[in-house]
């Protein structure tokens, strides 16, 4: 891909990740979410959230298949943005619809100029979230996940990247396979026993780990054969 | 025996055939209009011909005292939001995949612990008693609710038909199981789906023999031809498309507890202070005719306690979930 098509790209991207929300929104105001629209906003958005993680986990490997799609890293970071952005919906989803939060009432004392009224309401429903938070275990992978991407996202940009230190800040993005990891886990202990809903996430995220794997074995064995051909440049190192 | 009544007669048996049939072509035909009219909208494209929601016959039926005032889910949602695992996991598969269940020849086999057992009728099980339309509560395991008209007879009123003997304690019924009817039959269950009650939760009034709902017979995917409804019971604990009564002294196996004991109790009353593991059972998303469900208390047994819970005393409801 030439340089100057990456702005362009970038932009198709943004509006390909952009469409599920648009989806979304445009079932709600179809009223075509189902009986329980928030069963539906819940799996939808955390569905997505894991297609992108997915994604751009799959950066890496296809990108070392040829020379010419070494630029497609130039799209990692604004995918993983998006996989935080969707996991953000999801968390937002659980704190204001699934919990038991009143949002009606909220709105309504927003509108007659009581501010007040979003903490007093989120005051009713937090210690059913605390119970969640102390009790289920499929809740604390899932904030897990959802802190690493945070981390991840605050320290994405270059800024940030520069006052980290490459070293450091490679070793922190690491932790994306744990949240992707935790991801999974976070869907296998939700779902009711006997269903196997997630096994097609989970089979993704394998390939791609085992893919990075492949890669680190061949280019072990390569740099290893090449150290045995050329034993004066291999000392050097 | 059956003995037929009067008021027992089917509004289809009344009916001209040719009327009824040309009842039928005016259902389809304005079905098929509204399609065209708001075709974005997936609850009313499952209205179209050719699915199961199609429902052929209104039953006749009689007003009844069991009947809770709450505003009622549309039928749209309470046909298309079902849990029914021989018709696919997804709450939308049943409404989609059920209607490749024939709910004619059916029988209903009369096992186990009593005097004579026997196979009895569909048709005539539905002309036995008069059917009530009952408003019922109904609470889902997973902390959704609706609000369903159905229609039926006391189980009790069945359960003196097949005459347990004394030493009978629980009723366990079995749903059809027919890989034939059933093609996606999910791997990984010990079908068929079984359930049980104790003979006291039985033989409360408020369990219902379930024939239809909304006035009609029921939709597949809400266990055509015959179920249970337990009102003060999580939803998991009412057998769709029953085939079979067992009549039993010792506590019957059932499905969901035997996948996950720690799970799903036997008991499986509505009780707000047992939480699901995953979440609280403390409130409910309650699915009426609003875009938002809005979040509800969870009352204890449903909010049929005053009917029910004397059968429960001095049970540790705690232990006994």
């Amino acid at each position: 891909m030439p340089n100057r098509l990456i702005p362009y790209v970038k932009a198709v991207v943004h509006l390909l990740c952009l469409v599920p929300l648009a989806l979304l929104l445009y079932r709600f105001k179809q009223d075509n979410l189902g009986a329980d629209p928030v069963n539906t906003i819940t799996h939808f958005t955390g569905d997505w959230t894991i297609y992108l993680l997915l994604i751009s986990l799959a950066v890496t490997p296809v990108r070392r298949l040829h020379a010419k799609l070494s630029n497609l890293i130039r799209f990692r970071r604004m995918l993983g943005l998006y996989a935080f952005f969707y996991a953000t919906l999801h968390l937002a989803t659980y704190v204001f619809l699934f919990s038991g939060y009143d949002v009606p009432t909220a709105i309504a004392g927003v509108k007659a100029g009581h501010l007040g009224e979003i903490v007093t309401q989120f005051k009713l429903v937090w210690p059913t979230m605390w119970d969640d938070i102390l009790q289920r275990r499929f809740i604390q992978v899932g904030f897990a996940a959802w802190v690493i991407l945070l981390a991840l996202a605050v320290t994405s940009p270059q800024f940030v990247l520069r006052a980290m230190g490459g070293k450091n800040w490679q070793r922190l993005h690491r932790l994306v396979y744990v949240a992707a990891f935790l991801g999974v886990v976070h869907f296998w202990w939700l779902v009711k026993a006997g269903v196997r809903t997630p096994w097609k996430d989970t089979a993704v995220l394998m390939l791609l780990l085992l893919a990075r794997l492949a890669y680190t074995a061949w280019k072990r064995r390569r740099s290893s054969k090449t150290a045995a051909r050329m034993p004066v440049s291999a000392s050097r190192t | 025996m059956l003995i037929r009544k009067a008021t027992d007669i089917h509004s289809s048996e009344i009916t001209p055939k040719e009327a009824f049939f040309d009842r039928r072509k005016f259902v389809v035909g304005a079905a098929s209009l509204g399609v065209g009219a708001i075709a974005a909208s997936r609850i009313s494209a499952v209205l179209s011909p050719g699915t199961s929601v199609m429902a052929d016959e209104a039953l006749k039926t009689v007003a009844s005292k069991y009947t809770v005032s709450d505003a009622q889910t549309p039928f749209a949602k309470a046909t298309h939001y079902n849990n029914f695992y021989e018709y696919g996991t997804d709450k939308s598969d049943p409404g989609r995949n059920a209607h490749t269940l024939h709910t004619r020849p059916w029988t209903v086999q009369v096992t186990g612990m009593v005097k004579k057992p026997q196979t009895v009728n569909i048709d005539d099980l539905m002309k036995y008693r008069p059917i009530e339309s009952r408003v019922y509560r109904h609470r889902c395991v997973e902390a959704w609710s609706m609000v369903i008209p159905w229609d039926g007879y006391s189980l009790s009123e069945f359960i003196n038909f097949c005459q347990p003997l004394p030493s009978a304690k629980y009723v366990q019924f079995f749903s059809l199981v027919d890989k034939k009817q059933m093609p996606d039959l999910p791997g990984g269950y010990d079908w068929p789906y079984r359930e049980g009650l104790r003979m006291d939760e039985a033989m409360n009034p408020l369990t219902l023999l379930t024939f239809g709902c909304y006035g009609n017979v029921l939709p597949n995917q809400n266990g055509a031809p015959v179920r249970i409804v337990t009102p003060w019971k999580y939803g998991f604990k009412n057998g769709k498309s029953i085939v079979r009564f067992h009549f039993t002294d010792k506590q019957p196996q059932t499905t969901w507890n035997e996948i996950s004991s720690q799970e799903y109790g036997f008991y499986s009353n509505v009780n707000p202070n047992v939480d699901h593991p995953r979440w609280s059972q403390g409130h409910e998303r309650r699915i009426d005719s609003s875009v938002f469900p809005k979040t509800v208390p969870t009352l204890m047994f449903n909010g049929y306690g005053d009917q029910v819970a004397s059968m429960y005393n001095g049970m540790d409801l705690k232990k006994f979930y």
